[in-house]
């Protein structure tokens, strides 16, 4: 990366973090459509949950298929935490230092075992780790209160204060964007070149001096942590741990098709990726709801003494009526469609790690910040 | 969201409910230890040869472009609704004797054709353009894939015929009309197999042999297996590898749909979700038994099976995907590359 696209990228960084910053004072002004602050909420919470699959899976090629294990163990950990009905009771930021604690630890017992698995096999054992954690979840629900979720959960707050949704909104995009720049400097760190390295070729990272296992388990501790971070925030959210079904397969899709649609590898292209998908799932799809007017399902008409095409038009008719009017009944075909289109025709994302793509520039003149020319 | 449990919930009571419908258990209340142990071996046996049905769609599919092929199960879940759409038009219940023997392989091969065709295009619109692409960008195609299936499946259960009540809820579970009943129909020492139970071994072993034979002797089997060892080689020798994969999936969809009738005929009721437990349950065997490999496949579905009977009758049903979730987890990680897999050694 040149120094001038640098400086161009740190300029349009700075631009949407202030027009995204600035979006709740003015949000006011705008027509009722635009009232999206809540929805921004979310879109940053699943970035977060996005950025940490990516360290995972984006940076050291490990895939994930449960990444929705490590949110419901943070958002488990934080309710527990925080809870009134416990004995913890810690508050909001010592609920959030316990989640990353114990994200750590849960990445750690995660990868410490799994650390001969590998490619599929490995995405296997965390789909299975994913639904071990919800059934068990569910099933100790003398702890877990099960189904019911653990409410209520105490509201963040700064020196003692409660903030309201305008502070919560901020409070949120600035946990984020200190994410962000740790992500960003973790993957330019020492530890983070030798994610790379090894997501490139393990056995020549290991030539080279990098321990394998060692940068494996960071990775894990790293994901673990973030992504419990990402379930305690939406925990928080809702007040209550929710249902440990929420926590699903779905959620580990969700969080990998944001990384993935974004550009897998890059930090841009998953906060990107996080606003397309979050975006399509709670604004374009309700919006298309209310359009069309909620999509209140007709009684089936009556096909006695119809014939022939008669019959057959109205056959359809009904279905049409019952079905195909409601736009959330499309959810999934939009979505699935999205994704394959995406892929069929722009396989490497949204905004890909540049440096992957581009060769370093000149004679290795890159500057020493500079990720992929580093560690290729 | 609530998807899983959903399916988890329909389907564990139905095992339940099978091994109920064998009168020995209802009519003498009390079963001997062993008894009871040898009636959950068939139960899981027959559930396990279903599983290992599918799971050769997804263990031939994988062995060929290592995909993990996450519409399959979904798949299965369409050819499904299509089995209760041809039953429910040509009122099939009401069939009986040579009949309804013949419309049930009727059912049968329709249906496996049916999904052999929507395999094979879906394979050609959203696997073949990606090719030359990363392995990731193919799974995330084949997980929007299975997110199309799944809709389409919620669409379907919409239509307004009586099979599907009337249409008045998409989502809603439908019941699927019991073709074959559950009663006993044979008798080994203690051990009762139901007309269902006979059924899946009439379905499920002619298919695996026929498959073998497939595999081993002809030209499209050897083709097959070349392709699996390296793909451009193959290319070289003449060998249309496009047609090959194209037949692979059209095959493997094909033995989705013999196990999805199947399933449907035990379990009487099948849900646009059903798709996600399905193909789970399908894949882990598939994985269990060494990815790519045939018989390991079916291994691993039988182990899958039994292992889900025997945990829903000596552990607890709640804790039965736990079990098998674990026991999948432990094999892995000490023989990473499944019971019958290759040991792969990696390439420098």
């Amino acid at each position: 990366m040149t120094m001038e696209t640098a400086a161009r990228r740190l300029t349009t960084s700075t631009l949407v973090l202030a027009a995204v910053a600035a979006f709740p004072l003015v949000e006011g002004l705008l027509p009722d459509a635009w009232h999206l602050s809540d929805q921004l909420c979310d879109v940053f919470v699943f970035a977060l949950l996005g950025l940490a699959l990516n360290v995972l899976t984006g940076f050291t090629g490990l895939l994930n298929l449960g990444v929705a294990a490590f949110a419901a163990i943070g958002a488990y950990t934080f309710a527990i935490a925080t809870c009134e009905i416990y004995p913890f009771q810690l508050g909001f930021w010592g609920g959030l230092a316990a989640t990353l604690a114990v994200g750590v630890l849960s990445g750690l017992a995660l990868g410490a075992p799994t650390l001969r698995v590998r490619g599929d096999y490995l995405a296997i054992v965390t789909l299975g780790f994913g639904e071990i954690v919800k059934d068990v979840l569910v099933n100790l629900d003398g702890i877990t209160k099960g189904t019911q979720g653990i409410n209520p959960l105490p509201a963040p707050g700064i020196l003692g204060h409660e903030l309201g949704p305008r502070g919560q909104y901020w409070l949120l995009l600035a946990i984020l964007v200190l994410v962000v720049v740790g992500v960003r400097s973790l993957e330019r760190s020492r530890v983070g070149r030798a994610w790379l390295s090894i997501r490139e070729d393990e056995l020549a990272s290991r030539a080279m001096g990098i321990r394998p296992d060692r940068a494996k388990m960071q990775a894990f501790a790293a994901t673990a942590a973030l992504a419990a971070l990402a379930g305690a925030l939406m925990a928080s959210r809702l007040s209550s741990s929710g249902e440990p079904g929420n926590y699903d397969f779905q959620m580990s899709v969700l969080a990998l098709c944001i990384v993935i649609v974004g550009g897998i590898g890059s930090v841009r292209g998953t906060l990107l990726g996080a606003a397309v998908m979050v975006g399509m799932n709670s604004v374009v799809l309700v919006k298309l709801t209310e359009l069309v007017g909620g999509g209140d399902a007709a009684p089936p008409a009556s096909l006695e003494g119809l014939h022939g095409l008669d019959r057959a038009w109205h056959f359809l008719g009904a279905w049409a009526r019952n079905v195909l009017v409601s736009p959330t009944n499309w959810k999934f075909l939009l979505f699935g469609l999205a994704l394959i289109l995406m892929m069929v025709f722009r396989p490497q994302g949204i905004l890909p790690p540049t440096e992957v793509h581009e060769p370093p520039p000149g004679d290795g003149e890159s500057p020493p910040g500079a990720p992929r020319g580093a560690s290729a | 969201m609530q998807r899983a449990i959903a399916a988890a919930e329909h389907l564990v009571p139905c095992i339940l409910a099978r091994a109920e419908a064998v009168p020995g258990f209802a009519a003498d209340g009390m079963l001997s230890a062993q008894e009871v142990f040898s009636q959950q071996l068939v139960t899981g046996l027959s559930n396990g040869m279903i599983i290992a049905l599918i799971a050769i769609g997804y263990t031939m599919v994988y062995g060929i472009i290592e995909l993990i092929n996450f519409a399959h199960g979904d798949l299965c879940m369409l050819g499904a609704y299509f089995a209760l759409t041809a039953a429910g038009a040509l009122g099939m219940e009401a069939w009986s004797g040579a009949g309804g023997a013949a419309g049930l392989v009727a059912l049968l091969v329709a249906t496996a054709c049916f999904c052999g065709a929507l395999n094979w295009s879906i394979n050609r619109l959203a696997y073949r353009p990606l090719r030359k692409a990363s392995k990731l960008s193919l799974l995330v195609s084949a997980i929007g894939a299975s997110f199309v299936l799944v809709n389409l499946g919620l669409f379907w259960g919409g239509l307004p015929m009586d099979a599907f009540a009337g249409g008045t809820s998409a989502a809603a579970p439908k019941s699927f009309p019991a073709l074959v009943s559950a009663l006993p129909a044979a008798q080994v020492g203690d051990v009762v197999f139901s007309r269902t139970d006979l059924l899946v071994l009439c379905v499920t072993v002619p298919l695996m042999v026929g498959l073998t034979v497939l595999v081993r002797f002809t030209r499209l089997g050897k083709a097959m297996r070349a392709v699996a060892q390296n793909p451009t080689a193959a290319a070289l020798m003449g060998i249309d590898v496009e047609r090959v994969i194209g037949a692979t999936f059209a095959i493997g969809g094909a033995l989705g749909g013999f196990a999805t009738v199947v399933y449907s005929l035990c379990n009487q009721t099948i849900s646009f979700q059903m798709g996600y437990r399905m193909g789970m349950d399908a894949f882990i065997a598939a994985v269990l038994g060494g990815i790519g490999n045939l018989p390991g496949a079916v291994l691993g579905g039988i182990l899958i099976g039994v292992t889900r009977s025997m945990s829903d009758q000596y552990v607890e049903a709640r804790w039965t995907n736990t079990v098998v979730f674990g026991i999948l987890i432990l094999i892995l990680v000490f023989r990473p590359s499944g019971l019958l897999g290759a040991r792969l050694r990696e390439k420098v």
